[in-house]
């Protein structure tokens, strides 16, 4: 008994202490596109035939176990078929599901018509981060989870977005019919934003189509559905949905952020400067796989510190990070960071740990690698 | 059978027992043995499943990672999958059938004796085959029991190997012993058992062997193709060399959605056999039960997609699954149709058997009902790999398979051992599990509806109250399984002895010989009316 009431306490206090954000949500959102507003509706009345079913059925099966119990000197009665009945609860049920299949199909054409779409978004999943690119737009980054490891280890409070919280945003415009693209680099993974019913597998080698159309502005969150290995949960994704004069106006702000950074990379950096940028590119986009202490996960994830490639030739060193390794964990990261980037996680992984190369990779030197190479991407793949 | 007892005429007369020692139990060939051995064996792998379900549940009873690595955590969520599907419910079925079928039928035993004591004794190499890799460099399988390909190809730990030979003999295991559970119910029915009068678990059992006659060696080649791509560099499932991730998964769901009904067809049977026992009635519609059990075998064919709406097929493959997997819910619902006309106007009592089967059809006509929604195709991408199928499949399983596993060892037990039951203890096991179950997994579905996707070893805060309670509805229903096996024992140990007949209604060739069964049963074959 001791231990019951332990646990009582200890979940009405639980349940008290984060009661702040948690709101025992019992049902799907209705949406804000008028594809999950269908879908909300056809859950709600195919939620609602259940209900009714059930309702005599199991009303059916407990009048007879009140009344027909032998404590209540009920005698058992001898019929055990009757035609007419058992066509009856065939039939009925094949007409309830046929009216129920009509909006159905109705809904699901609906969803597949993603013809005269206004923009194109291509959307890549990448063991753990998704890649958004706008085609025509000749934009394209790389959308990482932002909640701190303290949080998800208990150390730090955690926030209000607690894995549900990235660095790049989706921006998209309201009022407009976006196409997604979805495909995937390694594994398989699955955009799903329930907000906007839109729920697709992202598969390697293959592309996917769906499509949105979003009414309400407004931030909109999501997660990976399909298990894609190790931090299958810690990739979300975030949809900022703006009206269109203000997409215009981020896609020409992000356009010149990217030109700034080009010119970053043309600056000469110390080592000092690289190694401080490296620490921090290094922890988003690499310690997930290699661990903050560069120790790795062997087999799987192997250790930096110390590595014959960390301490060795400088030139296998930039490849690997540049192209990866084809049909392995480690992805090409030439287009996930920009020059100034790849060259301080590089010097970072050359001079961290007790790695001490003393060696400085400048970021024209990487930025002069990407454009002299562009077109031998992914060397060494089969 | 016959030329035996020819070939030695009056020696058989006085039949002996069980040889002494382990090596009765290595070397047997007598159905009932051998169903007792698959039935512990069960029970074993149950504990072993249910401790790391017990483990995936505590470390999501808060937010944050509390006790186990997400990489680890993903080893935990296969191993207890497939410890549950493969090493659980089937083996615990297949005993079911050893003991029972012979006995139903007027058989003296299985027809293939010495092919059952292989299905039976390779299992235990299997599962010590697949628990090992836990132990392995690079750990467990883990990438989910569904294993998709390229995550369980590609990039998978090198102990995927080793998975795919414990799938290998598993499988060899399930296909023996369904040709011999065809073969027994074909050939040695007893003079008068025609098939229109066979018990309903033996025609459920006869259609579910049929099943896995025809998916286990699918899912054979699916392993295989995987060994290929891993080590002899063929892409069946390799995109960059030309081949198919989805396609991988057509063929695992071919085999994948038949396994679903190899899970839940004995299920109905068994609860065919109980609800007319305890309502002092025949059971209501026997003929359409049969045709509604063949029915589902034949449909279980056409829906494997229903698992793949968000993979990307196109709208008429869509569509087509969508029909065929809303056709389902006729033939099933035929059947709790049935059961409730059973006990409409019986005479009901409520031994622990009884009240096992009226929670498998109100629990499993709940996990019907999700099921229904979850055929709604556009509506699936919503509940698709979140927290709602989560509890879909807990619920035809564990209230539905699982029940109806402990129903039917509550019914046969005191035929098994010759001795009574505790009720009291074996209806106190019922309502913590009863209650437990629903406390785990009811709330599963309000998860999913919200937006938590399953395989996921930490979630965002909205989540955190729900799965709390289902954290404690697990421990409840984990720990009162202790009850489960204290009540066997008890039985076993017990002093009270039965008649031959156990329970007042129940009816059948099982009831006429003696309790407990001696060892050798109808060796002279009972003549049925
Ligand atoms: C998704 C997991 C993952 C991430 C993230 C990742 N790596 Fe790797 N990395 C691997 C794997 C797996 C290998 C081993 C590949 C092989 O089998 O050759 C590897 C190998 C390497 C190697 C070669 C090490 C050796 O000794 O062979 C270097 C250098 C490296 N990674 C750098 C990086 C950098 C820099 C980043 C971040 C920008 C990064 N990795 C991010 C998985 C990852
Ligand atoms: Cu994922
Ligand atoms: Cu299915």
């Amino acid at each position: 008994m001791g231990t019951i009431r332990t646990i009582i306490f200890g979940l009405s206090l639980a349940l008290s202490s984060h009661s702040a954000h948690a709101e025992w949500a019992l049902n799907l959102s209705p949406g804000v596109t008028e594809v999950s507003r269908s879908v909300y509706d056809l859950h709600m009345t195919i939620f609602w035939i259940c209900v009714a079913i059930g309702v005599v059925v199991f009303g059916v099966m407990f009048w007879s176990i009140f009344h027909h119990r032998k404590s209540r000197g009920a005698e058992a009665h001898h019929f055990h078929e009757h035609t007419l009945v058992e066509v009856a609860w065939t039939i009925v049920p094949l007409g309830i599901l046929i009216a129920m299949a009509v909006p159905a199909t109705a809904t699901l054409v609906k969803m597949y018509d993603s013809s005269e779409a206004d923009l194109d978004v291509q959307i890549t999943g990448y063991q753990w981060k998704w890649r958004y690119t706008y085609l025509d737009q000749d934009l394209d980054f790389f959308s990482n989870l932002t909640t701190p490891q303290e949080q998800i280890g208990n150390q730090q409070a955690k926030g209000e977005h607690y894995l549900l919280e990235v660095d790049r945003h989706l921006v998209l415009p309201t009022d407009t019919k976006i196409r997604l693209l979805l495909t995937a680099n390694d594994v398989i993974h699955s955009w799903w934003v329930p907000a906007l019913a839109v729920k697709k597998d992202a598969v390697p080698g293959f592309i996917n189509e769906a499509w949105t159309r979003i009414d309400e502005p407004g931030i909109y969150r999501g997660q990976c559905a399909e298990l894609c290995g190790k931090d299958h949960g810690f990739m979300p994704i975030v949809v900022e949905a703006v009206p269109p004069e203000q997409f215009q106006q981020w896609l020409a702000e992000v356009k010149a952020e990217k030109l700034a950074e080009a010119a970053a990379a043309e600056k000469s950096w110390t080592l000092d400067e690289l190694m401080t940028q490296g620490e921090q590119v290094y922890l988003r986009a690499c310690a997930a796989c290699h661990q903050p202490t560069g120790t790795g996960v062997p087999p799987a994830f192997p250790a930096l510190k110390g590595s014959p490639i960390a301490l060795g030739d400088v030139g296998t060193h930039i490849d690997i990070v540049l192209n990866g390794r084809p049909a392995t964990a480690m992805q090409a990261f030439r287009d996930q960071l920009s020059a100034s980037e790849l060259a301080a996680v590089i010097t970072y992984e050359r001079n961290a740990w007790g790695n001490s190369t003393g060696e400085a990779v400048s970021p024209s030197q990487i930025a002069e690698m990407l454009a002299g190479n562009a077109d031998t991407v992914g060397e060494g793949a089969q | 059978m016959s030329t035996l007892d020819t070939a030695a005429p009056g020696a058989h007369e006085e039949h002996h027992g069980p040889a002494t020692g382990i090596g009765r139990w290595l070397f047997t060939t007598n159905h009932k043995d051998i169903g007792t051995l698959y039935l512990w064996f069960s029970l074993l792998m149950f504990l072993i499943g249910g401790v790391m379900a017990l483990l995936i549940r505590s470390e999501l009873f808060q937010p944050g990672l509390q006790l186990v690595e997400p990489g680890f955590f993903n080893q935990l969520t296969t191993m207890h999958g497939l410890i549950m599907v493969f090493g659980a419910v089937m083996p615990a079925f297949v005993g079911l059938a050893n003991w029972m079928v012979p006995l139903m039928i007027g058989a003296p035993d299985m027809a293939l004796p010495r092919m059952n004591n292989w299905s039976f004794w390779i299992l235990p190499f299997a599962f010590a085959i697949l628990v090992s890799t836990l132990f392995m460099d690079g750990g467990a399988p883990n990438f989910g029991w569904t294993f998709y390909a390229p995550l369980s190809t590609t990039y998978a730990p090198p102990s995927v190997t080793y998975f795919i030979f414990a799938i290998h003999i598993m499988g060899a295991s399930s296909i023996m012993g369904a040709i011999n559970i065809i073969a027994t119910i074909l050939n040695l029915r007893a003079p008068g058992m025609t098939m229109m009068k066979l018990p309903l678990f033996v025609w459920t059992w006869l259609i579910t062997a049929f099943l896995l006659i025809a998916v286990m060696p699918v899912l054979a080649g699916v392993v295989t193709m995987m060994l290929m791509d891993i080590h002899f560099g063929t892409s069946f499932f390799n995109a960059a060399g030309g081949g198919d991730p989805v396609l991988f998964q057509h063929v695992f769901w071919f085999f994948g959605h038949p396994e679903v009904y190899i899970m839940i067809l004995p299920a109905f049977g068994i609860v065919s056999q109980i609800i007319p026992t305890f309502s002092r009635k025949k059971l209501f519609g026997y003929a359409s039960m049969v045709y509604a059990t063949a029915s589902i075998a034949i449909l279980s064919f056409l829906v494997w997609a229903h698992h793949m709406f968000t993979v990307g097929l196109p709208l008429v493959g869509e569509l087509f699954f969508m029909f065929a997997t809303m056709l389902i819910a006729v033939p099933t619902g035929v059947k709790v149709f049935n059961w409730v006309a059973t006990m409409y106007r019986g005479s009901l009592t409520f031994e622990t058997p009884m009240l096992f089967a009226i929670a498998f059809v109100v629990l499993f006509t709940i996990g019907g009902f999700s099921g229904l929604m979850l055929a709604i195709a556009p509506v699936d991408f919503q509940y698709h790999d979140t927290y709602f199928v989560v509890a879909h499949f807990h619920y035809v399983l564990v209230p539905g398979a699982i029940f109806s596993i402990m129903a039917g060892v509550y019914y046969w037990l005191p035929k098994w051992t010759g001795h009574a039951l505790n009720e009291s203890m074996g209806k106190f096991h019922f309502w913590c599990s009863f209650i437990g179950v629903n406390i785990t997994f009811f709330p599963m579905h309000f998860l999913g509806l919200a937006g938590m996707p399953r395989r996921i070893p930490d979630y965002a805060l909205q989540f955190a109250d729900f799965n709390m309670v289902a954290t404690v509805g697990a421990f409840i229903f984990g720990f009162s399984q202790l009850l489960f096996v204290w009540n066997v024992i008890h039985c076993i140990r017990s002093r009270e002895t039965v008649s031959a007949q156990v329970w007042e209604g129940a009816h059948g060739l099982e009831w006429e010989v003696p309790s407990p069964a001696p060892y050798h049963t109808h060796t002279t074959p009972p003549r049925v009316e």
